[in-house]
């Protein structure tokens, strides 16, 4: 069986997957944002894999776009991140309760 | 051939992504870093197998290279201890896993009824050429503002990483 896109889309689909797990599931922060980069990672190779099948490069722009986006969003996410662990020295979620009512 | 290296390759991704979120020998952050990169890496290979080449040396450059030694770096700046096991909460776990289960069901089953057919990849050319013609001509405005946001971006993280934050 040739491979089409929904093969690919598949792929894209258990790979938001497994990042939506790990934001639930896992407790450090740091390993959440790098879940948060997995799930984006997925979008884009469903944008892609659009984009090859209807023969138009739109999608791969989009993708340029989110690549952009995310690198800004990694480098802001990791300085608040910082700034957090100067104040409270920690990275753990449940031990981040301010806001808890 | 090209069908074996897409199998090899959307295997490779999902081992790795899932050693990211859950690895059984290390809960180190340094090591889920690791395995991010090399997840990065074999999505690019299937970005290359989408002919989207370009966006396969941005996405080694830019993910592999650029946001990953920023992740490396404040990973070892902040010098995390090894994470001492706390009691797992079954019940959040159980229900988490329940219901990204059901949002993979959602998606699996309308990728099942959606009327995709068999069509065959058209042959893109040229496509790095064309993806530059088309980000300066046809979207040339959300490109001038997207570096309006990577410069508000690093005004931010300049901001926010001074010593005494207000």
């Amino acid at each position: 069986m040739t491979v089409g896109l929904e093969h690919y889309l598949v792929v894209s689909a258990l790979l938001f997957a497994l990042g939506l797990i790990g934001v639930i599931v896992r407790r450090n922060l740091l390993i959440i944002y790098m879940s948060l980069e997995l799930m984006l990672n997925a979008a884009n190779l469903a944008l892609v894999a659009f984009s090859r099948f209807t023969n138009s490069l739109d999608g791969q722009v989009f993708v340029f776009f989110t690549i952009t986006v995310a690198a800004a969003e990694v480098a802001v996410g990791l300085a608040l991140i910082v700034a957090l662990y100067r104040k409270r020295q920690t990275t753990h979620v449940e031990d981040l309760t301010t806001m808890k009512l | 051939m090209q069908d074996a290296l897409f199998y090899i390759l959307a295997f490779l991704t999902l081992v790795f992504g899932f050693l990211v979120i859950a690895n059984p020998f290390s809960r180190n952050p340094v090591t889920s870093a690791m395995f991010l990169v090399l997840a990065i890496v074999a999505l690019a290979g299937l970005f290359v197998l989408l002919h989207a080449f370009f966006l396969a040396a941005v996405q080694v450059l830019v993910y592999a290279g650029a946001v990953m030694v920023l992740f490396v770096f404040v990973i070892m700046l902040l010098d995390l201890k090894e994470e001492e096991r706390r009691k797992i909460k079954v019940l959040g776990i159980v229900g988490g896993l329940v219901s990204v289960g059901a949002i993979l069901a959602i998606f699996l089953s309308s990728l099942l009824n959606a009327p995709l057919g068999a069509v065959e990849a058209p042959v893109l050319d040229g496509s790095t050429v064309r993806l530059g013609k088309l980000l300066f001509t046809e979207y040339l405005l959300p490109f001038e503002i997207v570096s309006v946001l990577l410069l508000v971006a690093m005004v931010g993280v300049v901001l926010l990483s001074k010593k005494d934050l207000k």
